[in-house]
């Protein structure tokens, strides 16, 4: 199987790019329609925070094979601003861009695991794991 | 002393096209233009390299030359075709060129090196150009044929219009879907707009809340906008991520979606008695009698 890793995103058409491939990745391993459906829109918010914030960043995928379970990660890195405060933005409905502000609650939703680490100076690294069921 | 290198180059023309056609035709075995045949392949060489040295004797870019690239971007060959022959052009005249006299001194390697130089590069200059305009003109005409699907509206009924929308929805076609949706509503008068999205394939919260934008400029300006078309994934994805579609109406088919445009506008569908039936009935009631 080719596997490709990583997209960078730069420009908005990046991330349907982004999430085409995850998505793609996703079919390859045996997600259902739903599961593709939800690893694709979280991929599609974490590429849209990187394009919005940080202007550019990464998308990359990996394959977890463990004993017990398969999965699906998928790491966004940037090097942008940084979130200043984590738990603020983990909370429904708060946005600095006028949208939804359900994109990184969402995205914690849709997927089995999800971690978050930012830093003024390193930038934002979110990861997130669906397990194939 | 250009001009001594002039005249050496197109004397012995007759050799150096030689050269560069075996060293072509070589290189040719492991790479892109192995599916073109074997025929066409070397007339493009010729005339190629006719091309070239049409340019040196003419002292600058000849409109054979235009023409010749514009015939290769047609035939879609790769512009490494191009490159990488004149490359290999300027390896062989230099080589050729250094071989013919016996001293070589420095600065007679940099006249050299220059006279070629100042005679190849603006070909691959030209060259690249036309490609790279090609493509430009290429992509923008996509850019603008995509345009015109990007948010069609269809006035299938008096007072229901639909909008069906297909494909990745970004930023500015979000625009262009609010604004074709006001103008189509007051120009059609629609009492309804149907926006179907079976053709979306992902609600994440920037087109979710593009599309509550819309609905909700729809309702400002008197009008109701039912969403139709959400598949059952993306009903689950749109839940999962606590989206809020509670303020307008939505359905799961564009066909209960108009069933509910034409509830909404006092209407139904009635089916009517066909003939057949008619004269059926005729039958029976005289078999009655």
């Amino acid at each position: 199987m080719d596997f490709k890793p990583c997209v960078t995103i730069r420009k908005e058409w990046d991330i349907v790019g982004a999430r085409q491939l995850g998505r793609k990745h996703a079919k390859e391993l045996g997600f259902g329609t739903v599961d593709q459906a939800r690893i694709a829109t979280a991929i599609s918010e974490l590429a849209r925070n990187i394009y919005l914030y940080a202007r550019t960043g990464t998308i990359c995928f990996e394959v977890i094979d463990e004993l017990d379970k398969k999965g699906l990660k998928i790491v966004a890195k940037d090097n942008g601003p940084g979130i200043r405060d984590i738990s603020q933005v983990m909370q429904d409905g708060y946005s600095t861009s006028g949208g939804l502000g359900a994109g990184l609650p969402g995205v914690k939703r849709l997927m089995d695991f999800f971690e978050i680490r930012s830093d003024s100076e390193k930038g934002t690294e979110i990861e997130a794991i669906k397990w194939l069921r | 002393m250009p001009e001594r290198v002039q005249k050496i180059i197109i004397e012995n023309s007759d050799i150096i096209i030689k050269n560069w056609l075996e060293i072509v035709s070589e290189k040719r075995q492991n790479d892109y233009t192995s599916s073109i045949s074997e025929e066409l392949f070397q007339s493009t060489n010729r005339e190629f390299v006719n091309m070239i040295f049409a340019s040196l004797e003419q002292q600058g870019l000849t409109k054979d030359l235009e023409e010749f690239s514009e015939r290769l971007v047609n035939l879609g060959w790769p512009l490494s075709y191009l490159t990488d022959g004149l490359q290999t052009f300027r390896r062989v005249v230099i080589d050729f060129v250094l071989g013919q006299t016996d001293k070589i001194d420095t600065d007679y390697f940099s006249v050299i090196l220059d006279r070629v130089d100042s005679w190849v590069d603006p070909i691959i200059n030209k060259l690249v150009n036309e490609y790279s305009g090609n493509w430009e003109h290429t992509v923008s005409l996509q850019r603008v044929a995509l345009q015109e699907l990007s948010a069609p509206l269809i006035p299938v009924m008096r007072n229901i219009t639909i909008m069906p929308l297909i494909g990745t929805i970004d930023t500015e076609r979000a625009k262009l879907i609010m604004e074709n949706l006001l103008e189509g509503v007051i120009k059609h008068n629609a009492e309804v707009v149907l926006m179907d999205i079976t053709g979306v394939p992902v609600v994440d919260t920037m087109v979710a809340h593009h599309i509550i934008q819309a609905a909700e400029a729809v309702r400002l300006i008197g009008s109701n906008c039912i969403l139709v078309g959400i598949r059952p994934e993306i009903a689950q994805t749109i839940v999962n991520l606590g989206i809020d579609l509670g303020k307008f109406p939505t359905k799961s088919s564009l066909r209960k979606g108009f069933e509910t445009a034409l509830e909404l506008t006092n209407r139904k569908i009635i089916r009517q008695k066909d003939s057949a039936s008619a004269i059926e009935e005729m039958i029976e009631s005289l078999d009655k009698e």
